[in-house]
């Protein structure tokens, strides 16, 4: 029997959170060793576990993978969450790189200085929402099924799930104007894997915390 | 016969001189519609052809294409430069996408002001210190002529791209880099490279000052993000590095 894949991380989202997902709605048990010092870290890459001294490093099928969007791919295509032939998967793949966008400005704000932070927030909601939203409700409007890609449901559903539970994170009313997307984002989560995975005890982790903000901060050095 | 892919973008390197080179490697003819103004541009978002209102957008098989790293990834399946396998294409992705933090400073280094001197000595030292190591380390390895499976692939056409971007910082950056001064020659003679690195190519110049004020009035950076954002990318990076 393979073993489980081995998730490595700060004990948070970050770039993480989208490979947890992933595996989670893909029905794969994951493991996670959690990088709690800068030695932890430093000892990864003397190791030569970290080919470009980052994380996320998942080991997983025999390799050590880092680059988070090299392993998302790899993911998706292995458990048939990528579409059916190359056009689908250039659709996925358009979607994604623009919900990964989207969540990585909203990480990013939380390491900005106390101050600037709710402002910043502010600015990615109404970019989510004007540049984001938008164009994901016409996209389902216009061909009328259920998921985004091939009528069929597939990692860029994920995805899209994933963003709308951060955005209403800070804004609970962020989908007031789009019944599509509240109609989406009631049919994904009653996904079973998904539902599992929205449970308390699941391994899906909470906004980051200043605590969470501090421990990157230490072990990354900035 | 399949009509030939359309890129727009503005004429100069930006992110689309990635898509070019890798069209050009798989010896795909191709036309460009490059704006000059911001009028232009905003046609092309009033058009509604831009799904996030941004370029890179290429226009390919029927689909208009946007966010670099997806047109590639389609360019690179359909051309056959991705692997032969799923545990090929996962290598040539983090190769790929661990040459896109270097490759992004190098690229918005024209964005820097005169004063900030230490962006381009950053850049050298990252590129000495962290990324072409690893890609020596990768020939060395297995003693092969490409990156992965014996074969040409995106993350060579890439990487070679890669490498004549750090030389036109620092022309003998390869210099304490034996393998991957081997790695250059050979795919420089490849014929498609070859023929894109001749003068009357659809390969771009390196930004120059003129190009830089073409840039800024169609994407309408201010002089105030310039300053944010090379300091962003780098502090971005500082985190990740």
């Amino acid at each position: 029997m393979a073993s489980k894949p081995i998730l490595h991380y700060v004990n948070g989202r970050g770039r993480m959170e989208s490979i947890r997902w992933l595996l989670a709605v893909a029905g794969v048990e994951f493991e996670e060793v959690f990088l709690e010092t800068r030695e932890q870290y430093l000892k990864l890459q003397e190791d030569g576990y970290l080919l470009f001294h980052q994380v996320p490093l998942v080991e997983i099928d025999g390799m050590k993978l880092t680059q988070t969007r090299a392993i998302l791919s790899y993911l998706a295509a292995k458990y048939n969450l990528y579409g059916k032939d190359l056009k689908e998967t250039a659709l996925i793949n358009m979607y994604t790189d623009g919900t990964l966008d989207l969540m990585l400005l909203i990480a990013l704000s939380y390491f900005k200085p106390a101050e600037q932070r709710e402002k910043e927030i502010e600015l990615v909601v109404e970019k989510a929402k004007s540049q984001y939203f938008t164009v994901f409700e016409k996209i389902l409007k216009n061909h009328g099924q259920d998921f985004l890609v091939g009528n069929k449901f597939s990692w860029a559903d994920i995805q899209l799930l994933e963003v709308i539970l951060m955005i209403e994170e800070s804004c609970p009313t962020a989908l007031s104007n789009f019944p599509l997307l509240q109609a989406f984002k009631t049919r994904i989560s009653n996904i079973p894997n998904i539902k599992k995975f929205l449970q308390p005890g699941s391994q899906r982790k909470p906004p980051p915390d200043d605590h969470y903000v501090a421990t990157v901060k230490e072990i990354l050095q900035f | 016969m399949a009509a030939k892919p359309k890129l727009y973008y503005f004429d100069g390197r930006g992110r689309m001189e990635s898509v070019r080179w890798l069209l050009a490697a798989a010896g795909v003819e191709y036309e460009e519609q490059l704006f000059e103004t911001a009028e232009e541009f905003e046609n092309l978002i009033k058009g509604g052809k831009l799904m996030y209102q941004r370029v890179p957008m290429v226009e390919i098989d029927g689909m208009k294409m946007v966010e670099t790293r997806a047109i590639l990834r389609y360019i690179a399946a359909k051309y056959n430069l991705y692997g032969k396998d799923l545990k090929e294409q996962v290598l040539i992705d983090m190769y790929v996408e661990g040459m896109r933090d270097l490759y992004d400073i190098i690229m918005f280094l024209p964005l820097s002001f005169p004063e900030e001197k230490e962006n381009l000595r950053y850049i050298l030292e990252k590129a000495t210190d962290r990324f072409l190591p690893v890609y020596e380390k990768v020939l060395k390895d297995h003693g092969k002529n490409y990156l992965v499976g014996n074969q040409l692939s995106w993350a060579d056409i890439h990487l070679f791209e890669l490498i004549l971007m750090i030389e036109e910082c620092k022309s003998d950056v390869l210099l304490t880099f034996p393998k991957l001064q081997e790695f250059k020659v050979r795919v420089s003679k490849l014929p498609r490279i070859q023929k894109f690195l001749q003068p009357g190519s659809q390969r771009k110049p390196p930004m120059d000052a003129a190009g830089l004020e073409v840039a800024k009035n169609i994407f309408k950076f201010s002089k105030d993000k310039y300053l944010k954002r090379q300091r962003e990318v780098l502090k971005d990076l500082v985190g990740k590095l």
